[in-house]
Formats: C-alpha cells, structure tokens, sequence
C-alpha cells in the first residue's frame, strides 16, 4: 500500500496552482519547447499524404517538385533562351522559397497544436497505472491494476491513493484535490448522494479518509482520456464553416490553375514567352496560400483559447457555434448573482413577535444545511433564538422543486415549513388556517427590494416573511450591456417570483427573465428561442440540466455537475464559473472574425501580385508601364512577389494564434473596421513590402 | 462634344426613372398580384396551360425547376432544327434559301435557344422570313422568358419563398412582360421607319449607275427587332444588325433600342427589392451597378471621343473614331450602344465592336467577364446576387458570425455552388478553348488582326458565347464555308451550351437550399447587407474575384494594344 502511494506522489502535477482569480491562464507551458517541436512536426507534414489534405498547400508542393526539375534541367519544358547557370540559380531559388511556404504553413499549423500537446503531456502524466482494490461481490478485496477496473466494479481509495478511473461515491466521505484538472488547490468534498458531490475523476488525488467507488468508465475512456484527446486535436474535424471556406480556396485554386495553365499558348500567341518556373511562380502567388497555410492554426488556436479558460471544449463545432449565439440564457442564482442568498431579516405578520419568528425560522431550518439555511439559523441565533426541542427526535423535511419548501417535524408533532410564499400559503390553507393580508404587504416589500421572499409557519398558523437577500454580481451590467451590442440577448431564469426577478432583471441588466422557473422550463425556453431560429447557449449542472444542455446549441457544464450533465454539454468548464458563458461567445467571435480578417487579406493580396508579376513577365508584350511599384527586372519581380507570399505566412502566425483583436461593437462598425485593415490593409500592404523585398535583393 | 454626354446622361435617365414602373410591375405578375392585363390574360393563360398540357401549378424543387426547363428548352431546340433544316420545303422564302450547312444550323439552334444569339452566318443570305419569324423570332420569346423564369425563381428562393412552377413562369414572362411591350414597341418601331412586310428583296436601279441594279432585302423586321432588343436576344435580321437602316433608322430607334436593352434587367434589380420588402438594398445594388456602367461608359466614350492618335496626326486635327461607326448615331450614341449591349448580354451591334479602341476592347470583355453590368435577362440579376452571397461569405466572417445573407446561413452548398457558377464556369469555357485556339492560330482560328487585338477576337468570341451576349469582335474566319468555321461552330457551341446551363441549374439548386433554410432573425449583430458599405464591399469582391481571372488576358490584349498604340504602332 505505502508503495503505492509514494510511487503516486513521485508523479507530481506539473500545473501550476494560484488563487482563482489569476488562475485564467493556467497550463501555461514553455513556448520555446512548443516551437523545437513544431520545427520538427513542420518537416514530418511535409508527407504528401498529410499536405493532400490542404488544396492549396498540395498545389505549391506540386508546384516546388516541378521547379526543382526545372533546376536540374532548365530546358525540361523546351528550351529557354538566356544563359542557363542563371536560369538553373532562378529556379533553385523558386524551388527553396515554395518549398519554405510549405513548410511555414505546416509550422503554424504544429505551432497551434503544440500548445495542446504539451498540454496533453502533462494531463497524461496523471493518467498512470495505479493499483486499485477492486471489491468483489463476496466483499474481498483484491488488488487489480486500474487498467483491469470495468464499468460498474466496485473500489475502495483511501487517503493518498490516486483515484483509479471515474466514478461515483457510494459509500463514505472524502476530500478530495482535483487540481490536476481544474487547477483548484483548494481540495473538494466528495460524499454519496447528491447529484455533484459524489462523481469522482480518474487521475485525481484523494487526500483525507476514504470513499467506496462504482466505476462508472472503462479504460480509455474516462473524463482525463477525452480531455487528452481533445486537447491535442487528435478528434479534431473540420468545422462547417472551415469545410465551406475550404471550398471557396479550393475553387480559387482551380481558377489560378486554368488561368496560369492557359496562359502558354496565349503569350506565344503575342511573341511573349514566359518559362513553366515563372508560371508557376504566378500560379502560387496568385492562390490564396496565406488563409490556406493558416486556416487550420486558426481553428486549432481557438480552440485552446478556449482551453487556457479552463474550457474543454468537445469540438471545434461548438467554439464556431458560440460566435453565432445570439441567446445566452442564464440561471439567476450562481450566474447573475452572487451563488447564495443570505437571509437579512424576519417579517413577523399575524400579530407574532419577532422573538416567536426567529424561533420558528430556527426550527425549520436547523436541519438546512444550505448556506442560505445556515444564514437563517445564524440570523436567528443573533436575534436570541434557541433550539425549543430536542433535534434527535425531529425530523427533517428536505427541499424539493415539487413542494418547493423545506422544514422539520417536530417531536410533538407540530410541522415547521418554510419555502416559497404560494407553497407555505397552500401548506397553510391546506392545514385548515388562513393567510392574513399583512402577508402580501411583506411579499411585496421584499420583492420590490429583489429579495426572495420565504414564507414560515408552524402548522396552519402563518408566522411571518424571511428576507432572503440577492447580491448581482459586480460588472456584469457592463457585460450584458457589451452583449448587447453583439447582438446577444440575455434570458435569466429563476425560481423567484416575478417580481423579485424583475427587480434583479433590472439591476443586472439581462434583456428579458423567466421568473418561478423549474429546471423543465429551461427547455422550453431554448426550444422556443431556436424557433425563432436563435442559436443558444447555457450553462447546466444538474442531471436535469442535461436534456436543456443537449438541447443548447452551447452547452457548457459545471465541472462540478454530474456525469449525466457533462455528457449531455458540448462544452465543460473546469472552474464551474457559470459566467464564462460570456467569456466564450466573445472568443468564438473572434475566432470567426481571425478566419475572415485573413481571407479577405489573403485575396486582397492578388491585386499587388499581379501587378508586380504580369507586366515584368510580359515586359516584351509593351505592357512595362503596369509596372507601377517599379521593379528592377522581371527575376527580381517574381522572387520578390514569392518571398512576400512565404513571409506572409510566419508573419501572421501571432495574429492567427492570438487572434484579432475583439472589441464588443455592432456589425456594421465591424465590418467596417476590419475591412479598413484587412481589406484596404490587403490591397496596400503587398506593393509596400513587394517594393522592399525588390529593392533589398542583390539581382540586377 | 457636350451634346453627346447630353445624350448619354439622358438615355440613363430614361432608364433609371423607368425602373420602379416596370420593376413593381414585374414583382406584381411574379407575385400573383392583381395586375391591368388580367381580364385579358388570366384565361389566356389557362388556356395557354392546359393546351401546354400542364395539369397542375404546384410549386417546384430546385431540380424539379431545372428539370422542366431543360427538357422545355430540349423540345424547343428540336421544333428550331425542324424549321431550319427544313426551311426549303417551308413557305414566306422569297429568295428561296435552302438549308445551310448542318454545323452552322446546330450553331444557330444552340446560340438562340441559349438567349445568346451568337451569329456565324448573315441573316438576309442565310435563312428566309419563315426561320427567321417563326423559329428566330420563337427563340426571341422562350429563351428570353426562360432566363426571366430563373431569375425569378432565385429572388423568390433567396427571400425564403417556394421557387414557384417553371411553365407558369415561362408563360407569364411572355405573356405579362415581353409580348405586351413588344407589340407596342413593333408599332412605334414601324411607324419610325422599319419594314414589317413578307414582300420578297426590291430590286432598284442604283442612283449612281442606273444600269446596274441593287436588291435590297426587306422582311418583317419591326416586330422582329423589338424582342430582340427587350428579351437581351441579340441576333440581328441582317448581318450588320442595328447598324443597317432597317433595323436602326434613326435617333429615336436607336434611343428605344438602348432603353429597350437595359429595361428588364436594371429593372429586375427593383423587383427583387419589391419581393424582398427591402427596396433600399436593390437601389444600393442598382447603385452599385449603375457606378459600374458609368464608369465603362466614360472610359468608352473617352477613347472614341479621342480617337487614333495616329490617325489623327495623318489628319492633322482631332477626331473622334468614327471607324466601323454609322455617322446618323454619331460617336456618342454608338459607344453607349456598344456598352449597353455587351454589359445587358444583348449582343446586338449598331457599330462595329472590332473598330473601337481598346479602351473600348477593355470594356466590352470586362462586361462579359462580369455578367452583371446589367447582366443576362433574369440570369444578370441572379448572378448580382449570387455575387452578394460570395461577399457575404468572404467577408461577413469579420463580424463575428458564420455568414448569413437575408438571415440564411451560407454554409458549404451555397458557397461551392456560387463560387463555381461566378468563378470557374467562365475560366472553363472561355480560357481553355481560347488557349486551344490560340494554340493553333492558323489552323482553327483565321484571325484578321494578328497580334494583341486578335487574341482579343478569339478571347471575345468565346467569352461572348460562354456569357450568352452573342456580339462578337468578329475579323474571325468563324463562318461557313471558311475551313475554320466547323472549327468555330462546334467550339462555340460548347462554350454556349456550358455558359448557359451550368449556371442555370447552380442558380437554382442555389435558390433552392436558400428557400428551405430557417432564417436566424436579424440583431445589431447580423451583417447588414443593405448598407452603403457592405454594397461597396460587394463591388470590390466582384472586381477582385471576377475580374483578376481575367487580368492576364486584358493585359495581353487591349491594354497592350493600348501601349502599343500609344507608342504609334
């Protein structure tokens, strides 16, 4: 046993730890390492079947295999006038300088995965073979590799132990420090019964008593398996937009292919030759190869943005997805205001004393272990109230959203409900009492300062209001504000009466809320929003999140939520922070607005391609006057035209990892924004840098 | 000088004031609105129907659309090889013309029914009034109304309405938009001066040499020549087109002619905002357009209004070109003419095409690579929008969200069916037998004017095909019997043949995916696509992505020819 545990804390977690709040970028790994790899992966993708992949990148690798021939022969093609050791030295630049434009391309795209895979080294780390005691049907124990663990075995982990696979508690209590896949120092109590205490991952680490677990994944399967797959993109498919983008390169590759494989019979036409080296130089110039080397970096890039939030998301699909949300619908509780609700002061009505009411909201609440419970007893106690009876022989009534109140029986019998205003008037009524008129006045008055109203009373015998009390979360008016502008709509939905939810409607700024909601009501909401042809997303943690979750076109579950919900998501967020739910829409948009700011500059780019190459290769046909960014001759005009082209790639890797820039602004001031830098920036950029490149080369 | 530039801004006037008329009109008939003709034409058109055979007027898929119009565009060709096979033993042939030869026939067959109208014979020489009313002027009305038909079906799919039923369209098309105007525009046209007769040639002494007699050939014209300006047909009655007497008298003819040319299609652009509910966005499209045309007007109008230099140091003043121009229209009228008919994919001339400068070269290829300076009838409007699609696509991503146009996701289908049908049909059928051609010059081709200007010729000519304009540079050996001429007639055919179908069936399988998706309602955060910036970007995407395919080719012919000239050679 003690082997094992050493052997298990030799294999220390490489992430590094840190309070909450500046833990945003955790699994921060060693750029340089990233960039040794991506070097090497840059040579291993140059395998024809890897670039066959890419049109356009397959199209330059072509196109390099061609201009070497023509390096070993310049006459392969027929024969070119001029002196051929010059001719032979063109072309082995050409030959160098496409087959570097393949290799940067493949570059950007290992620079992009290396992130996750040195990610996925460490997430690995955790996953090692462990010993585990399994427990067999007749209650032996006996030791098994984690490996041999199956669905539905039963295994005992106590303190120090790593947990063999995923699981669910059935027996004991636990903390537990899952801080190899959240980040979370602050280790986790984990004990059978509710919904998101009792899951348990493989990998992490149980550090105080012990837990029975049912393994609840095979081998391979578990939460850190997927994650390890995820990360490191080995299930990584082409989003639906990529694919169409694809397309549309694809298209404008088959174009420049015609054009360039047309052009030979043309200009001899016109007693202007041009060399198969130089034509394939225009060809690569002219097909859209920096959006076709980067397009999948980008792809890749965003999804481990999303990553470095402590969002593991199932798909690329689902980060496009965020960026077309146009609803966000948010529970009010956890999301929009701070998670609990402390109880701020006793409303006494039906002639009752506050002493009485206090004792009373002691009673129901003693076996309340909800913070909101314990902020009454605490409330209660300072008002002086003390236990009237003995505990061991009350019984507690939990909460339930059907009853929707809580309470304790008495030992003499007598009931002690608190809950929801209309349930305590229905459990009164029911009781054979009646609810005094000072009951809405308190209702109100609580409501119209955004509380939540809980009803109290002993029997058919009303006691009084309690004010449980909401605090919205600083800054998120600003954000629902900035959403707002996108284009996104907020729903909050809550459990409150309306008129509690409009006052925090109102406070936190959300567009429209649902108030007296139950978890059901969540998928209507969604269903009828998409039928509106909205895209929606939600953040769940319940097993009856997870039909809504499904539901959503974003569904981001708690980390902390169970199993059921965490499959039904197409996204998990580590830190169980509701609110990144923001967070996510604005990467996805820039993940969209990365992929299109790119192609248009790729495209705009041609115009200058042209102008520096055509009229330099038809300089015989009298057309040197097009010439404008005056280059020195035409060898000097195609190198400098294909240097530009291969440079371009490298130079945008930052942009393409890191993203454009997001500002929350409309469409319309969008657009016109990037279209200035993109677009115009498209056009402009290549005759200043062509120019350059022309005047720093030593030809003639 | 001045008087000229007079004329042109009035003709535009004309058309743009005339725009909205005709625009609401059109979206009237295709919406099934109450309209004035309908006491006339409702049980014409039931009766039309039911002899057609049609049973029901339910509405169509995409490919159920195409379908009928293909097999519908099939029946017509044969009923056209009938006639023109056949036209010996057919009455109304004065001069007794039999058949020409059966690849000049196929030429003709494939070039009318495709709207396009390309012309490898003379039409007084060739064939007589019966194939020329009956089978011609028939194509005149279904190929028009065919492509009208797939226009509409794009702006019904695009604005999320059902493509509607191909032979209803058809028949409307005709008898709501083109028969109407042309019965009236025939009656002005003959009291202005064109014949509108059966009678055989007169034959009369000549003015200078009484003893040698001339045949001047009549025919019935007027009708004839008012569809083919309005359904965008092109194919003259006589070989010279709009530039002979009869065809084009005089100012005013010539004035209804341009009107008549861009009236549909400029006024389709309005009918789209009229169906669409969003008639801001078609007059920023119409815009868009209209800067386009201007611009080439101007270019046009600059180069003939200036021009030869070297003629005009042998004459030792300045002068306009008037080569291959008729003196009644003058420099001004003539260019506008020459603008208006390769940008509408007319093709009718009143000068000829070949004797411009090459600023007029420029212009007149870059129309039929862009296809939208007016564009085709119904098919020009079409291509305007698939144009918008592609920028939206291009560039819509740069606001944050996968693309949409009209609140309907561009997604894969969209984008592989309109960048083919914008982007590689025309480098398919005009670069490739361009370079064959070009690659045995003198064994396919018989070009005129070596050099610059006759890969220009051979250029135009297919792409003239491909874009189903039909007007031609010409100075190409592309007739019979030239023994270039089966050559030019079966490359040509092929050209016609995929610049017209292909697109057709992209256009409407297009429409079609459009029509069924749901739109996302529109929020602050949607692309606009009905702003003055988004419509700027949209000219900048068709200028990139349409014209660099072809800026090799530009450059290797008018703009060299250009220098060329410019350095007096």
């Amino acid at each position: 046993m003690a082997s094992s545990h050493s052997n298990g804390s030799s294999r220390r977690f490489k992430v590094p730890r840190g309070p909450r709040g500046d833990r945003k970028h955790t699994r921060k790994v060693s750029m340089a390492g990233i960039y040794q790899r991506a070097i090497k992966d840059a040579f291993v993708k140059l395998d024809p079947r890897t670039v066959v992949k890419n049109p356009v990148m397959f199209i330059v690798w072509m196109g390099t295999i061609v201009t070497a021939a023509v390096t070993i022969n310049p006459n392969l093609f027929g024969l070119v006038p001029g002196d051929e050791s010059n001719e032979r030295w063109f072309n082995g630049l050409i030959t160098l300088i496409l087959f570097l434009t393949v290799l940067f391309a493949n570059f950007a795209e290992a620079v992009a995965e290396g992130r996750g895979k040195a990610q996925a080294d460490s997430l690995r780390s955790t996953r090692s073979d462990t010993t585990a005691r399994k427990v067999l049907a007749d209650g032996t124990v006996q030791e098994v590799s984690s490996t041999a663990l199956r669905r539905g075995d039963l295994v005992k982990v106590v303190a120090g132990e790593m947990i063999p696979a995923d699981g669910e508690v059935t027996e004991g209590m636990a903390s537990v420090d899952e801080s190899a896949i959240t980040g979370e120092s602050a280790p986790v109590l984990k004990q059978p019964g509710t919904d998101i205490a009792s899951s348990v991952t493989g990998g992490t680490r149980i550090i105080s008593d012990q837990l029975m677990l049912r393994i609840t994944a095979d081998p391979g399967q578990g939460f850190i398996d997927r994650m390890i797959a995820l990360v490191e993109g080995a299930e990584r498919t082409k989003t639906p937009n990529e694919i169409a983008l694809t397309v549309l390169l694809a298209v404008l590759t088959q174009v420049f292919l015609i054009v360039v494989a047309t052009m030979p019979p043309l200009a001899s036409y016109v007693q202007s030759p041009t060399t198969v080296a130089i034509l394939i130089s225009l060809l690569v110039a002219l097909i859209p190869t920096t959006i076709g080397g980067l397009l999948s970096a980008i792809g890749i890039a965003g999804m481990d943005r999303v990553a470095q939030f402590n969002v593991i998301a199932t798909s690329g699909r689902a980060v496009e997805a965020c960026g077309d949300v146009s609803t966000l619908v948010l529970d009010k509780t956890g999301t929009i205001t701070l998670g609990n609700r402390l109880a701020d002061e006793f409303i006494p009505v039906n002639g009752h004393s506050m002493p009485e009411v206090a004792t009373a909201a002691l009673a129901a609440s003693v076996f309340d272990t909800t913070p909101e419970g314990r902020s009454i007893v605490q409330l209660a106690e300072k008002l002086g109230a003390t236990l009237s009876f003995d505990q061991t022989k009350a019984e507690g009534i939990e909460f339930s959203a059907r009853t929707r109140m809580s309470g304790t029986d008495l030992p003499d019998g007598e009931e002690v409900r608190k809950g929801a205003v209309d349930a305590i008037r229905g459990f009164v009524r029911s009781r054979g009492g009646n609810t005094p008129p000072e009951l809405d006045a308190a209702y109100e008055r609580v409501s119209k300062l955004g509380g939540t109203p809980l009803g109290l009373c002993r029997g058919n015998d009303l006691y009084g209001v309690i004010y449980l009390k909401d605090i919205v979360k600083p800054g998120l008016r600003e954000r629902f504000d900035q959403l707002r502008r996108m284009g996104v709509r907020t729903i909050m939905l809550t459990g409150d009466n309306r008129i509690t939810a409009s006052v925090i409607a109102q406070e936190a700024g959300v567009d429209d809320f649902i108030a007296e909601a139950t978890p059901e009501n969540k998928i209507e909401v969604i269903r009828s929003e998409q039928a509106k042809g909205r895209l929606v997303a939600m953040t769940g943690d319940g097993t009856n999140d997870a039909p809504a979750l499904a539901q959503a076109n974003v569904g981001v579950a708690m980390n902390s939520g169970t199993q059921a919900a965490k499959e039904a998501a197409n996204m998990v967020d580590l830190d169980s922070d509701p609110t990144k739910l923001i967070d996510l829409v604005t990467i996805g948009k820039q993940l969209l607005i990365t992929r299109g700011a790119l192609t248009t500059f790729s495209i705009a780019n041609d115009i200058a391609k042209y102008f520096a190459i055509i009229p330099t290769i038809f300089a015989a046909a009298g057309i040197g006057a097009l010439n404008v960014m005056g280059l020195k001759s035409p060898q000097s005009a195609v190198l400098s035209a294909l240097i530009y082209n291969a440079l371009i790639i490298p130079a945008l890797i930052p942009l393409a990892l890191k993203g454009v820039q997001f500002r929350p602004l409309t469409a319309d001031q969008l657009l016109q924004r990037n279209i200035l830098i993109y677009g115009v920036g498209g056009v402009v950029a290549p005759f200043v840098a062509i120019k350059l490149i022309d005047l720093l080369l030593p030809l003639a | 000088m001045l008087q000229g530039w007079i004329q042109i801004a009035l003709t535009i006037l004309i058309v743009v004031a005339i725009t909205p008329f005709l625009g609401e009109y059109m979206a009237r008939v295709y919406l099934g609105k109450p309209t004035v003709l309908d006491s006339v034409l409702n049980p014409l058109e039931r009766s039309l129907l039911t002899l057609m055979g049609v049973r029901s007027r339910s509405e169509m898929t995409g490919w159920q659309y195409a379908r009928a119009l293909l097999f519908s565009n099939l029946a017509m060709s044969v009923l056209l090889a009938l006639i023109l096979f056949g036209q010996g033993w057919l009455p109304f042939n004065p001069t007794g013309l039999s058949s020409p030869s059966w690849d000049t026939n196929l030429h003709t067959i494939i070039s009318f029914i495709t709207n396009t109208n390309q012309q490898h014979y003379s039409g007084e020489t060739t064939y007589g009034y019966f194939a020329q009313f009956a089978g011609l002027g028939f194509m005149f009305f279904v190929s028009a109304g065919t492509g009208l038909a797939v226009g509409i079906a794009f702006i019904r799919g695009l604005t999320g309405k059902p493509l509607g039923n191909f032979y209803v369209d058809l028949t409307q098309s005709i008898t709501r938009i083109l028969l109407p105007i042309s019965i009236v525009g025939a009656i002005i046209f003959m009291v202005a001066g064109m014949p509108e007769t059966l009678a055989g040639p007169v034959v009369v002494p000549t003015l200078e040499d009484p003893n040698i007699s001339q045949a001047i050939a009549l025919g019935p014209v007027a009708h004839f020549e008012i569809v083919k300006e309005l359904g965008e047909n092109g194919g003259g009655f006589y070989a010279i087109n709009s530039a002979h007497p009869f065809e084009n008298p005089n100012g005013l003819t010539n004035l209804i002619e341009i009107i008549s040319m861009m009236a549909i299609p400029a006024s389709l652009i309005y009918t789209y905002g009229a169906i669409a509910e969003n008639r801001k966005q078609a007059w920023l499209v119409y815009g868009m357009v209209m800067v386009i045309f201007v611009g080439f007007v101007v270019i046009t109008e600059i180069g003939e209004a200036n021009g030869n230099a070297a003629v005009n140091a042998l004459l030792g003043s300045p002068s306009p070109n008037l080569e291959g121009k008729e003196v009644r229209f003058g420099w001004a009228q003539s260019a506008l003419y020459t603008v208006v008919t390769t940008g509408t994919m007319t093709g009718a001339v009143n000068s000829l095409i070949d004797s411009y400068m090459p600023t007029g070269g420029f212009v007149t290829l870059s129309n039929l690579f862009l296809q939208i300076i007016w564009g085709g009838q119904g098919t020009g409007t079409a291509y305007l929008f698939a144009y918008l699609i592609l920028a939206v696509f291009a560039t819509g991503l740069m606001v944050g969200r996968t693309p949409e146009f009209l609140g309907r996701k561009i997604e894969k289908r969209e984008v592989v069916l309109a960048s083919f049908l914008l982007l590689l049909v025309h480098p398919l059928f005009v670069l490739i037998p361009s370079a064959i051609t070009l690659g045995f010059p003198d064994q396919l081709a018989g070009i005129s004017n070596p050099g610059f200007h006759g890969l220009g010729q051979v250029v135009y000519e297919y792409a003239s095909a491909t874009a189903n304009n039909g007007s031609g540079w010409e100075g190409l050996a592309d007739s019979q019997p030239a023994p270039t001429g089966l050559w030019w007639n079966l490359s040509a055919s092929v050209s016609l043949l995929g610049g017209r179908y292909i697109p057709i069936i992209c256009l409407l399988l297009l429409a079609d995916g459009m029509s069924r998706k749901q739109p996302v309602p529109m929020t602050v955060g949607t692309l606009r696509t009905d702003t003055v910036l988004f419509t700027g970007i949209t000219a900048g995407v068709v200028l990139i992505m349409g014209a660099l395919t072809f800026f090799p080719v530009l450059a290797l012919s008018p703009i060299a020819e250009a220098f060329q000239l410019a350095k007096g050679g």
